[in-house]
């Protein structure tokens, strides 16, 4: 497709907001889900102005497969505005929420004593938005150690208990504010080093709310503290706004704040990126390696622009370990390409890559593939490139792709870092060993097309399975696949930590996650399924709430281990049928006849393309699980 | 900046932040003429007016503002 095509579909829209009537021109692409006024870095004075009409375009985009989440917004100041612009955000990301708002500054009676409306409402994540401002007391010049000691503990408490009551009262996850710095300094710069000091006794009740945080799954801090110095500490807390509105931070920093609450939002239920498609000439060193030659382009610590794409090289580099995958898609040579990588001095090199697609090929075309070669959508991918018009290309033509709008190198890290991509809310040991596992992946592919015959195949990969019910250890990876898988998933239906634990202590559930090994290494957990009892005349079925699979072990038979160990439990637990539903979202096509194959009858279907499927366990069925050794 | 160009702007900043394209303000408009102009918005529609106008009200002026009219009195002033 040209270039001009694509640019067809975008539509001027002109309006000027600027001191010097300047007539901005915003771009945007009518059939895009992403609107780019919220991507950052955005201009919170637009946001603000046309908050109502951003809302009605969002809502007004077509196809947008939403998630529903229930957010309580408990404030400590007033709160209007922050959960106004934080609904755009969480719609740009494809999650619609429905918001209980305190009573001014009524934070702690609403969650320690909670309330029939907030009951009623039954909040899937809680929002707690107090600052510095609601920090009554601070310590005194004349006070001891001991004093202190106890009025931080005290300040603390109160936060802890309503912590405590949120989680037994609603099982919900809880994001919380740390304090920001207060905006002067009494002592000077004292205030940081004496505990007498605002700024000291800030830090200490911060460190108690991390101390916190590090033993609670499903608490998370909103880092003020950092989007204030962002900002400015003594813009943040702008009097005026305090006074006029109780607004505890200067409203135009108000879409800072929601965008940072959207980010952990947003990664919480899944919805972040998972890779990077890296363009290189200009992007991961200064020059082109074609024209210029490899000895010639910028990277290694020659110059200060060599340094500059050495950070950043680095920086990119770090992103592995979070388990993000990387890989490049760029208009070369291959053999230019690999050259560039090749340097002693540079930071990445080939094997930091899972793919490398240097041709001459469109990009977008190029991304599809690697995302095909990966099991990913091509959606879930940050695509990296200087070139405004490659990106622009991209973007027409890969919907809800990442496209960050890079400005000169120095800014790239900035930028990148803003756009909360990759927000990590939990860093597992799956997140180390991502990188590896998907190059395992790329490996057993390799091995395959060696085998004339598939089941020959099957066999040769020595395949191991631990399938059984939730354990401890691994819950957080089943919370993450729970909330992240979307192409192999019947049901889609999201849940938190919180909530899988409590289905794995009742005795209703039959639970069971799989875990699988091969001769190139461990998968890790690949598989969740996870349904209740039912009694019903002549007996009871097992009723399947949830049957996912990540897609990086596709077709290797692990469904049909899975199955065998699921309806041998029903077996022991005198369970007589299976009862499996698949409803469709713009994603998991794959598994529309899943239930088919696993033998199941077709029993409903209603016209959105919901389905339910039944399994007769008294009538003896083979499995169908030649390859796999369970437990 | 002349009156009549400053009510140019400013209309323009009326009709994004109560998303109506018909609003037009003049000197005795107040809060009761237009829809939706409650306290909350209020505050949108001051700090829009600010940014707009690369200007920072007083606490006590945006506190005394009766209509449109002294809002735009208010704005020349600070455009000196």
């Amino acid at each position: 497709m040209s270039r001009e095509c694509s640019f067809n579909k975008f539509q001027m829209i002109n309006y000027n907001h600027s001191i010097n009537d300047k007539i901005i021109k915003r771009y945007i692409y009518t059939g895009e889900q992403i609107m780019k006024e919220l991507e950052f870095p955005f201009d919170p004075d637009y946001i603000l102005r046309r908050k109502k009409a951003l809302r009605r375009q969002l809502l007004a985009r077509e196809d947008v497969s939403y998630i529903s989440k229930k957010i309580a917004f408990l404030g400590g100041s007033t709160t209007s505005d922050v959960v106004q612009i934080l609904e755009l955000f969480l719609l740009n990301y494809g999650i619609k929420p429905e918001f209980y708002e305190s009573e001014y500054n009524m934070y702690y009676e609403d969650a320690v004593f909670g309330n029939e409306e907030l009951d009623a409402f039954a909040p899937d994540v809680v929002i707690i938005h107090t600052t510095s401002r609601n920090i009554r007391t601070y310590p005194a010049p004349g006070d001891s150690v001991e004093r202190i000691d106890a009025l931080e503990t005290e300040v603390y408490s109160q936060f802890e208990q309503a912590w405590i009551a949120l989680d037994a009262r609603y099982h919900c996850t809880v994001i919380q504010n740390n304090f920001e710095l207060p905006y002067y300094r009494l002592f000077g710069n004292r205030e940081a080093s004496d505990i007498h000091g605002r700024s000291n006794f800030t830090r200490r009740l911060n460190a108690r709310f991390y101390d916190y945080a590090g033993k609670n799954a499903n608490f998370f801090i909103n880092d003020i503290d950092y989007l204030a110095a962002e900002y400015g500490i003594k813009r943040w807390a702008d009097l005026s706004d305090w006074y006029r509105y109780k607004y505890a931070l200067a409203v135009p920093a108000i879409p800072a704040l929601a965008s940072n609450l959207a980010h952990i939002i947003k990664s919480i239920y899944g919805r972040n990126k998972k890779a990077f498609a890296l363009d290189m000439d200009n992007t991961l060193w200064g020059g082109v390696v074609g024209d210029d030659g490899p000895e010639n382009i910028r990277i290694g610590h020659e110059d200060a622009s060599s340094e500059l794409y050495t950070e950043f090289q680095q920086y990119i580099r770090a992103h592995k370990d979070l388990g993000v995958l990387l890989t490049v898609a760029s208009k070369n040579d291959e053999e230019n390409a690999l050259a560039g990588l090749a340097r002693p001095d540079s930071t990445l090199s080939k094997d930091d890559f899972l793919v490398i697609k240097a041709n001459w090929d469109n990009k977008d075309i190029n991304i599809r593939k690697t995302a095909s070669e990966l099991n990913l959508g091509a959606d879930s991918f940050v695509f990296v490139d200087d070139n405004p018009v490659e990106r622009a290309l991209v973007e027409g033509q890969i919907k809800g792709i990442g496209v960050p709008e890079l400005g000169a190198a120095e800014s790239y890290i900035g930028i990148l870092d803003g756009s909360g991509f990759f927000e990590v809310t939990h860093l597992s040991q799956e997140d180390l060993k991502r990188n590896s596992m998907y190059k395992a992946n790329l490996e057993r592919e390799q091995a395959s097309q060696s085998f004339g015959n598939y089941d020959d195949y099957l066999k040769s990969l020595e395949m191991k399975a631990e399938i059984l019910p939730f354990k401890e250890m691994y819950m957080a990876r089943i919370a993450e696949l729970t909330n992240k898988s979307n192409q192999f998933n019947l049901t889609t239906r999201r849940m938190s930590q919180t909530e899988l634990e409590s289905i794995a202590g009742d005795s209703a559930y039959i639970t069971r996650y799989g875990r699988l090994t091969d001769r190139f290494g461990d998968n890790g957990v690949v598989s969740v399924v996870f349904g209740h009892e039912q009694k019903d005349d002549g007996g009871s079925s097992l009723c399947i709430d949830l049957w996912l699979m990540s897609c990086r072990v596709l077709k290797r038979g692990m469904e049909y281990a899975m199955m065998d160990e699921i309806a041998d439990e029903c077996r022991r637990r005198k369970i007589s049928r299976i009862k499996g539903f698949y409803y469709p979202t713009a994603k998991n096509r794959m598994v529309k006849e899943f239930y088919a194959d696993q033998g199941f009858v077709k029993t409903d279907e209603d016209e959105a393309g919901n389905t339910c499927w039944e399994l007769d366990l008294s009538v003896p069925g083979s499995s169908r699980n030649t390859a796999i050794k369970v437990n | 900046m002349s009156r009549e160009e400053i009510y140019g702007r400013l209309n323009e900043v009326f009709r994004d932040v109560f998303d109506d394209e018909e609003i037009t303000v003049n000197d005795s408009t107040t809060a009761n003429d237009v829809d939706g102009w409650d306290s909350l918005e209020h505050i949108n529609l001051i700090v829009a007016v600010e940014r707009a106008f690369g200007i920072k009200f007083t606490m006590g002026e945006t506190v005394g503002m009766k209509n449109v009219g002294e809002m735009v009195d208010k704005i020349l002033m600070h455009l000196g």
